[in-house]
């Protein structure tokens, strides 16, 4: 789970799930190709409630200089305490991977 | 003595730690020298000319039309590129080279900014890979020292 900056608006940053690195070719949700691949020096990223997420769905892969951070920990509020696990959906998985 | 030559070294490690954040801060948030290479710039800069680069622009977000600045490159975010900013988002712009017949113009879109070189025949610049998001602007270039 990664923190960018939103490349619509630059003064805004978003926190989304890194689906997809470049090279992999996934199945896209609502975005105007149906398979994409991700281009050289850009990711792929995604908001974990699909449907009202503004994620690569609307803007397409993401350049990797525009990740800032990644989110490890919840701090608060304190019932909500926990690690977040770099966990990808299974029906998210890309179709096929670049290999080395 | 023993304990005199410890002190020394903490002191010494101390002023480093002090330096080094200074210097960091100073490179992320007012500017830097940059030394550029290529010959996308031409005439305005030459190959390996010494320049100097404010970043205070980029976070108070006033980059103009015509400035020269540094971007982080989209293919590739470990390596800078040195380019004019052409146009801001909304603006049409040209997105054929100078020797096709047929012209075509797009919008840049929001959030963009669209990146050409001074000696057109000669470089990779938006008319290549798009537009490119204001998030990879690092600085801008003010003067040239050497």
């Amino acid at each position: 789970i990664s923190c960018l900056r939103s490349p619509r608006n630059p003064e805004q940053k978003i926190i989304k799930r890194v689906i997809a690195l470049e090279g992999d070719i996934i199945k896209t949700i609502g975005y105007k190709k149906k398979y994409v691949k991700v281009p050289h020096g850009h990711i792929w990223v995604e908001g974990d409630h699909h449907g009202h997420s503004f994620d690569s769905n609307a803007f397409g892969p993401v350049s990797l200089g525009l990740l800032h951070a990644r989110a490890t920990h919840i701090l608060w509020p304190p019932q909500r305490w926990q690690k977040l696990q770099p966990v990808l959906p299974p029906e998210r998985k890309p179709l096929q991977r670049e290999q080395e | 003595m023993f304990l005199n030559v410890l002190g020394k070294t903490f002191r010494f490690l101390g002023y480093t730690v002090q330096y080094g954040c200074i210097a960091h801060c100073a490179f992320e948030y007012l500017g830097g020298i940059v030394v550029c290479s290529g010959p996308s710039m031409e005439p305005t800069i030459q190959n390996s000319d010494i320049v100097f680069s404010e970043n205070l622009s980029r976070h108070f977000y006033c980059i103009q039309k015509g400035d020269i600045v540094i971007v982080k490159s989209p293919h590739d975010p470990k390596s800078n590129i040195c380019k004019r900013v052409i146009g801001l988002e909304g603006d049409k712009v040209c997105t054929s080279n100078p020797s096709d017949f047929l012209k075509s113009h797009s919008y840049v879109p929001k959030g963009h900014v669209w990146l050409e070189g001074d000696n057109l025949r000669n470089s990779t610049d938006s008319r290549c890979y798009g537009p490119v998001p204001y998030g990879l602007i690092r600085g801008r270039i003010c003067f040239k020292v050497y």
